[in-house]
């Protein structure tokens, strides 16, 4: 035993010497929270748009003000001819016009029916599909406004709620994402190259020539990353609550545990992998490859799982992000407890089983 | 101490043979050399001895114990440095002393006597990280963390190779000292000048021990005379006598010339050497006849 925690020692000081590894390790985590919650953020903020108001009367300046009144959109000076709309288009400086043709309350009053045309820059499909909804509640709203007072017979009106993230908010979606994929860097990553560059430098070979197990080396290089990674998912949790004002909604003490479960199953993987490289640079771009891109790519946290073709949806299966992904959202956004997420747990689990079995099989005790 | 019997190991698949059918034995508090170029297979040896490759064919012993099967009763009673600096560079001496004694189930303070005139030098550098030590000084740190468990079989990989001339003859000293203290130790090395400070040496060359014996013995064993010309321009002396003297075998040592004449006996061959050289117009050359090296040796096998 007080092998072991020499070992865990010697392994801190390797870390704490390394600057750049420290650089990654703890502002990796940091870079990535502000990253994607105040620059990568695909929510609609103060959209430029304009206004093309041949009409000018009642309805057109009503709806034209509760459009200026919300704070997804920032009307531009009022725009008379298409050609300069079209330009501005070209541009870049707008994303969203908004056109009512001449007469557009006396249709509406007489014909009961008017028409208001949105031209959305689509060349974003995400963000002109977000502005033209936001627009048509707007609208929808006024017309709920003007029929109060008419009797009409039927009416059938949807309630909307956005559950679990009412204002729509990104960070809901990003936090357990960036969780899994620093998460996955850290556990996978560097201890696959910690591990390997033991090997690469030799050390490995006076190590295996002693009375310290070979499986103990291993497992004793796991432990300081098991200990940043949960210092990590700390600092994710603590910024996300504090920085984002993402509260956790369900149990801080299961989201641990989970955490906890997710780091073992990366490091069973980094562990795996440098079993199976020689080189630190093989083990880095394994992991890149084998494990982030997987990561980014199934976890469901850039891309919706559902919308992809069903052989690729059977390969997220073996993705344990996202698995990690699901149990995230579940505890901090939805606020649930194990009873729910005790499947995702035991995929997990099973996947961490396999790795490490595999592991101890092809351990080697001798150089190959 | 060390017995080897028929041991070979082959590379990738039987293409590479790099130990072929080697055998010999170190006997207990005996300073053991392995000597041969670059790619003579003792690495291998070494490698397959410290139990960390398996032979393709033949036993080993060390302490008494199969390298194959007791691996774990050697691997706790030897101690071995490899080829490479294989220490924590970015630990201090000090903390690199102190992790090899933990890991070796011992403390620094147990065994400090057997490691004492090894410390001492590196002592005023104990904070000193080990990355940036010269290499004489990483190679006693080395031996120092091989030592400190009081081994049985000490196993040094080319622990001189890339050292200044002044640091391995205190490298050799400490070996000798540790001799004393009983420890069997087994070193190799491509240096044939390091030879002569070994009880007994086996040469080695692609794979193969070309002889072993004590360093003086395979001197002794030399056949026939040896001379050595001094001269300015050794490169046209050599050519000349290829030319003049085809049965003769020469080759430029340091500063000299070596010239084997192959079996030719003749009390008078340092004046003919001198008449034929002069004959070619080589002036103010020196001949002499001496005793061969263990490189003179070796070369001698390798040309047989």
């Amino acid at each position: 035993m007080r092998q072991f925690f020499t070992f865990v020692r010697k392994e801190c000081y390797h870390v704490l010497r390394d600057r750049r590894t420290l650089l990654i390790l703890f502002g990796m985590p940091l870079a990535q929270i502000l990253i994607f919650g105040f620059a990568l953020t695909n929510e609609v903020k103060n959209a430029r748009i304009v206004v093309v108001d041949h009409a000018k009367d009642n309805a057109s300046q009503r709806i034209i003000a509760q459009i200026a009144a919300s704070n997804y959109f920032e009307l531009g000076e009022d725009v008379m001819d298409r050609d300069r709309m079209e330009m501005a288009f070209r541009e870049g400086t707008v994303k969203l016009a908004v056109v009512f043709p001449a007469n557009f309350h006396n249709d509406l009053v007489h014909q009961n029916h008017a028409q208001i045309q949105v031209i959305a820059d689509a060349s974003d499909p995400n963000y002109a599909t977000t502005l033209t909804n936001y627009v048509s509640s707007i609208i929808r709203d006024y017309q709920t406004e003007l029929s109060e007072n008419a009797a009409l017979p039927y009416r059938i009106t949807p309630q909307i709620r956005m559950l679990y993230n009412p204002q729509l908010k990104g960070a809901p979606n990003f936090v357990p994402g960036v969780m899994a994929l620093v998460l996955m860097l850290v556990s996978v990553m560097m201890t696959a190259i910690a591990i390997v560059r033991e090997k690469e430098t030799g050390t490995m070979e006076v190590l295996l020539v002693s009375p310290f197990r070979p499986v103990w080396v291993i497992l004793s290089k796991a432990v300081p990353y098991l200990f940043l990674s949960l210092i990590n998912v700390l600092s994710i949790v603590l910024m996300s609550v504090f920085v984002l004002r993402l509260p956790v909604a369900g149990s801080w003490l299961l989201l641990f545990a989970e955490s906890t479960l997710f780091i073992i199953t990366c490091l069973t993987l980094g562990i795996f992998i440098s079993i199976k490289t020689k080189t630190q640079q093989v083990a880095m771009l394994v992991s890149l490859m084998g494990m982030m891109l997987p990561t980014v790519m199934f976890s469901g946290f850039m891309f919706p799982i559902e919308n992809m073709p069903v052989p690729l949806q059977v390969i997220s299966n073996i993705v344990p992000a996202k698995w990690f992904y699901i149990i995230v959202k579940s505890i901090m956004i939805k606020g649930m407890g194990f009873a729910e997420i005790w499947k995702e747990t035991l995929v997990l689990c099973g996947i961490t089983l396999f790795f490490f079995i595999v592991s101890l099989k092809s351990f080697k005790i001798r150089l190959e | 101490m060390v017995t080897v019997n028929n041991i070979t190991k082959t590379y990738n698949k039987g293409a590479v043979k790099a130990v072929d059918d080697v055998s010999f034995s170190v006997e207990k508090g005996e300073l053991f050399g392995v000597i041969g170029p670059d790619g003579a297979g003792k690495s291998s040896i070494f490698r397959i001895l410290t139990t960390l490759l398996l032979p393709d064919g033949g036993t080993a012993t060390v302490d008494g114990h199969d390298v194959v099967k007791d691996y774990r009763y050697i691997r706790n009673h030897v101690g071995y440095m490899p080829g490479r600096f294989s220490l924590y560079q970015d630990l201090t001496i000090e903390e690199n002393i102190q992790f090899f004694a933990t890991v070796f189930n011992t403390t620094v303070a147990e065994n400090h006597h057997l490691i004492e005139d090894i410390y001492i030098q590196l002592e005023p550098f104990k904070k000193r990280r080990a990355g940036k030590l010269s290499g004489g000084m990483k190679q006693k740190l080395a031996l120092c963390c091989a030592l400190i468990h009081k081994p049985t079989v000490l196993f040094l990989d080319e622990p001189t190779t890339g050292v200044d001339p002044v640091s391995r003859k205190e490298f050799w000293e400490m070996l000798k000292r540790l001799k004393q203290q009983g420890i069997t130790v087994l070193v190799s090395t491509p240096y044939m000048d390091e030879a002569t400070r070994c009880d007994r040496i086996a040469l080695m060359q692609h794979g193969k021990i070309l002889s072993i014996d004590s360093p003086q013995g395979i001197i002794r064993a030399y056949p026939g005379p040896l001379y050595a010309i001094k001269a300015t321009d050794k490169p046209r002396i050599t050519q000349a006598l290829a030319t003049h003297a085809p049965s003769f075998s020469s080759y430029i040592f340091g500063e000299y010339i070596h010239v084997d004449p192959q079996g030719v006996s003749s009390k008078y061959l340092t004046e003919e050497l001198t008449t034929l050289l002069a004959k070619e117009g080589f002036r103010e050359i020196e001949v002499m006849p001496i005793t061969p090296t263990i490189e003179d040796c070796f070369i001698k096998m390798l040309t047989k």
